[in-house]
């Protein structure tokens, strides 16, 4: 018949667009299904996750709540609302879970942990059916190793000024305490983020409450980073101990005079004369290290800082972007030097001047190193993941990502940093009836008496159980003076 | 025994009626702390009026296609069960719509029982009248500018969209123009490239008016697609295509909402927070659905505690969006696979029926129907750039309801008629 050629043709021309609707409709349900639940703006999906009873976040051998949810039924559908009942505890380890600024800190990090979205086929086939069945989709549950009660400790004695705190259990890298000061109440950032964004302080110039400073702050290390410099001096059998230096006040670097003169972490007169390099850490002497740097090399400090973890990310649980790391900063980037020896000064580097920049964090993982007998582990927020029927979904144990210095040099820093405690810079932090390791810093921010403090420490010496470091911003103290007692606090908290 | 068309027809409205009632007691389950039980009648109510629909095909085209009213109703019940699901009020007035629809339908089989092709002499009449319809919003004082598109008219409080009209108006014309002309135009002499050329002016004529491209790319599609049947030439194609390129090019460079369209569909992830909000959402909605979706009257829609819907016009033009999420990859293909059941059960028609004007008939109404749900699904899934348009049948508004009546009121007309003949009586 007239026409029927045609009609097929067309026929068939219909039929495949409407086949080519379905091949359209496959690929985003199917193939890119995953990459659009995962884009940020996706409000549904945000939406969606307030339908799962959230797992909780619990601290202290998960009897003390750090983040739960309020049940609320709003137009025919169940969901659940964050609400985080220790306040301003720890917000920037827990983060915030909202529907208007999405998600920070673990909340971020281990969401699928929290959603009950990780894990094997077979849960994630439940997850489906229980979905299909109506059934509230459970997520599971994460203990943290936090120490609450040293946690508290370090939010209260941070109040009032601007930096971080943190401690870490050295042979295993648990996190005991992460604290940034100043803080924010999670429970604020639904309603009033305006409120946190906007808060000010006069102990720094930007409060910035939600940069966690104990993972993000970068700050000039000053004398703290004399037992990295020490480490690789050491380590490298370049030096020992007894090695002997003449200090006449001042160290010549490139003609000129690099002087001890306005480190304020120095004890005693402005020159020593004759010391060991075992004086030259206790008393924080700069010339003697400047020497030290000369000797070794820009390098070989740089590269003995890459052992401690700088130039990486520290990998704790947190978000990446919410992780920094510490190292040679230049023009607000990581500054990784082709040929150190010729790019860097090895002088000032030695005392922790120069370009250096690291996070507390970081320098805690330098004590935690030395205490641990030189072999770094790597820190963890978390210690179990649990599932809502109590089963154990997830257990992080100690992991060793590499050993640091032998264990003679690890030994030989320690006996050091006990003497800065007994007869050096540290000696006004003392603990009677506990043997304590550490050391100051002071640096130079660049404006006139006004310094970024530091105290890192571990005790009990012998057999360290805690190692911290505390940094404070734009102090008119010495880190020996300002950081140190609340170092100080802190160990009293974990072993008393 | 052989099955009469009718008893198919009325076993299959059953099944249709079974699942509106599953998809009704589903939306009820899910969603019972908003919604009374008295909703269930909607499944009731809705297999009576499809009873009605079956008994008027029964005494006016005994012989029609026993599949194609019971596709059409499940295909309305597949859009007011999501239609209800997100917003009862909507669906008690796409119910109404559905009522004076069938209304229309039987009106349609009523008057034409005997001779459809009476309407074949009225061809310039429907010619005219096309135009009528479609410059009807542009005239101020009646039309209404909606999302952008001037192509509604207001009476009082009804508003309709004549556009969905005129399109039948047009294949109607179409039909019995190309007839009447198809050995002469199949010639491809210049002169009678004329017609063409009207089309096409007036398809860009009503796009650049009324801005609504939806419509106009559909005009055009069918347009080529009935000359292409009655002449078989694959060159008129060709050139329509050149000049629907070149003309659209025109109106990408005057019209800033042609323009944005064009641009979202090349990169809608860049435009998120602009024009391109509705089409990404859109893709999260049906991303979010998966293979097996959310279930009925479980998908997310709103943020907690808004009655916004996140999608903007969530139950006209982004009808399938909705649909995708909560019945997953294996309803949506489903509901196209229904789509392109029934555009082979109109093009058989066409095939079966022995006069040039009801193949032409029903080629065009079938391509029509086929090509809209292309146009809207194909927007939406980023095939092509997205114009607002409804989904047959399924979407909410009663004008487009009404045509896609009429439309199958003609398909089951030129149906009788073939299988009469073809039995002889």
């Amino acid at each position: 018949m007239p026409m029927n050629r045609q009609i097929t043709r067309l026929a068939v021309a219909a039929i495949v667009l409407i086949a080519s609707l379905i091949v359209a409709t496959t690929y985003w349900q199917t193939w890119a299904a995953g990459s659009l639940a995962a884009r940020q703006d996706n409000a549904l999906v945000r939406v969606a996750q307030f339908t799962v009873d959230r797992g909780r976040i619990y601290a202290g051998d998960g009897t003390f709540l750090l983040a739960t949810n309020v049940k609320k039924k709003v137009g025919g559908q169940t969901y659940y609302f964050r609400t985080y009942p220790s306040g301003n505890l720890a917000p920037h380890v827990v983060g915030y879970s909202t529907q208007s600024r999405s998600r920070a800190g673990l909340e971020s990090s281990q969401n699928d942990y929290l959603t009950g979205a990780n894990g094997s086929l077979t849960s994630v086939t439940q997850r489906e059916l229980n979905q299909l069945a109506g059934i509230t989709v459970q997520g599971n549950d994460l203990l943290l190793a936090l120490n609450v009660k040293a946690q508290r400790t370090a939010v209260q004695q941070l109040a009032g000024k601007c930096g971080a705190a943190v401690a870490i259990e050295p042979s295993t890298g648990r996190v005991l305490v992460l604290a940034s000061s100043p803080t924010y109440n999670p429970n604020a950032v639904e309603k009033s983020f305006a409120s946190i964004t906007k808060a000010g302080t006069s102990a720094c110039s930007f409060a910035a409450p939600l940069l966690d400073r104990a993972t993000q702050g970068l700050y000039p290390p000053g004398s703290t980073f004399k037992v990295v410099t020490a480490t690789a001096a050491l380590d490298t059998n370049a030096f020992t101990p007894n090695s002997t230096f003449n200090d006449p006040g001042y160290c010549t670097e490139y003609g000129k005079q690099v002087s001890n003169a306005g480190n304020p972490d120095q004890t005693g007169p402005e020159s020593f004369g004759n010391v060991t390099l075992a004086q030259g850490l206790q008393h924080s002497i700069n010339s003697v290290f400047c020497n030290v740097g000369k000797k070794i090399g820009a390098g070989t400090i740089l590269d003995y800082a890459k052992k401690f973890g700088f130039y990486a990310q520290p990998d704790v649980e947190l978000p990446a972007d919410a992780q920094t790391p510490s190292g040679l900063y230049q023009n607000h980037k990581l500054y990784d030097p082709r040929n150190p020896d010729a790019q860097v000064d090895p002088g000032r580097l030695a005392f922790g001047q120069e370009r250096m920049l690291v996070t507390p964090l970081q320098m805690a993982m330098v004590a935690a190193t030395v205490a641990n007998d030189g072999v770094l582990m790597r820190p963890h927020l978390i210690d179990e993941v649990r599932a809502p029927n109590g089963n154990v979904v997830a257990r992080v144990g100690p992991h060793v990502v590499r050993r640091v210095m032998s264990s003679q040099t690890a030994q030989e820093v320690k006996a050091m940093m006990i003497s800065v405690m007994t007869g050096g810079t540290g000696t006004s932090d003392q603990i009677p009836g506990l043997q304590v390791a550490g050391k100051t810093g002071t640096a130079e921010t660049g404006v006139n008496k006004h310094y970024d403090t530091w105290f890192i420490a571990f005790a009990p010496a012998d057999a360290p159980k805690v190692a911290v470091a505390v940094a404070l911003e734009n102090q008119t103290g010495f880190g020996a003076t300002t950081a140190g007692p609340i170092a100080k606090a802190l160990l009293e908290a974990i072993l008393r | 025994m052989r099955l009469r068309e009718r008893t198919i027809e009325l076993l299959n409205l059953g099944v249709v009626g079974m699942l509106t009632a599953i998809g009704f007691a589903s939306v009820y389950i899910a969603r019972s702390s908003e919604i009374s039980a008295g909703s269930l009648s909607y499944a009731g109510f809705f297999l009576l009026l499809y009873a009605i629909a079956h008994v008027i095909a029964r005494i006016t085209v005994p012989h029609a296609d026993p599949y194609l009213l019971p596709m059409a109703a499940l295909l309305t019940a597949i859009g007011l069960t999501e239609i209800y699901r997100l917003g009862p009020t909507d669906a008690f007035r796409q119910g109404l719509w559905i009522v004076i629809a069938v209304a229309v339908f039987a009106f349609t089989l009523y008057v034409l029982r005997h001779d459809y092709r009476v309407l074949e002499s009225y061809k310039y009449l429907f010619g005219l009248g096309a135009v009528f319809l479609l410059v009807l919003p542009a005239l101020p004082g009646i039309g209404t500018t909606v999302n952008g598109a001037r192509l509604w008219i207001h009476a009082g409080p009804i508003q309709f969209q004549p556009g969905e009209l005129a399109k039948l108006a047009l294949i109607v014309f179409l039909a019995g123009y190309l007839r009447e002309k198809r050995e002469v135009i199949a010639q491809l002499r210049l002169k009678d490239l004329g017609p063409l050329l009207v089309i096409w002016g007036a398809a860009m004529l009503v796009l650049v008016e009324t801005n609504d491209i939806g419509m106009g790319v559909l005009y055009f599609g069918v347009a080529l697609a009935m000359v292409y049947v009655a002449t078989g030439r694959w060159l008129y194609i060709a050139i329509g295509f050149v000049m629907f390129v070149v003309g659209s090019a025109g109106v990408y460079e005057i019209s800033a909402h042609v323009r944005a369209r064009i641009e979202v569909w090349l990169n809608a992830y860049k435009y998120s927070n602009t024009y391109g909000y509705q089409i990404v959402q859109s893709r999260y909605s049906i991303g979010h659905g998966g293979f097996g979706g959310t279930g009925l009257g479980k998908g997310i829609f709103t943020a907690p505690g808004s009655t916004h819907t996140l999608i903007p016009y969530l139950n006209t033009d982004f009808i399938y969006s909705a649909l995708a999420q909560e019945l997953g990859l294996v309803g949506a293909s489903a509901l196209l696979l229904v789509y392109m059941v029934f555009a082979a059960r109109g093009f058989r028609i066409a095939l079966i029926t022995d006069d040039g004007f009801s193949k032409l008939l029903a080629a065009g109404l079938t391509f029509t129907f086929a090509l809209q749900a292309f146009i809207i699904v194909g927007g939406i899934v980023g095939l092509i750039p997205l114009t607002g348009i409804t989904l047959p049948f399924v979407s909410y508004g009663g004008s487009s309801v009404v045509a896609n009546f009429v439309l199958l009121a003609g398909l089951m007309l030129v149906s009788n008629r073939a299988n009469a003949d073809r039995v002889g009586t």
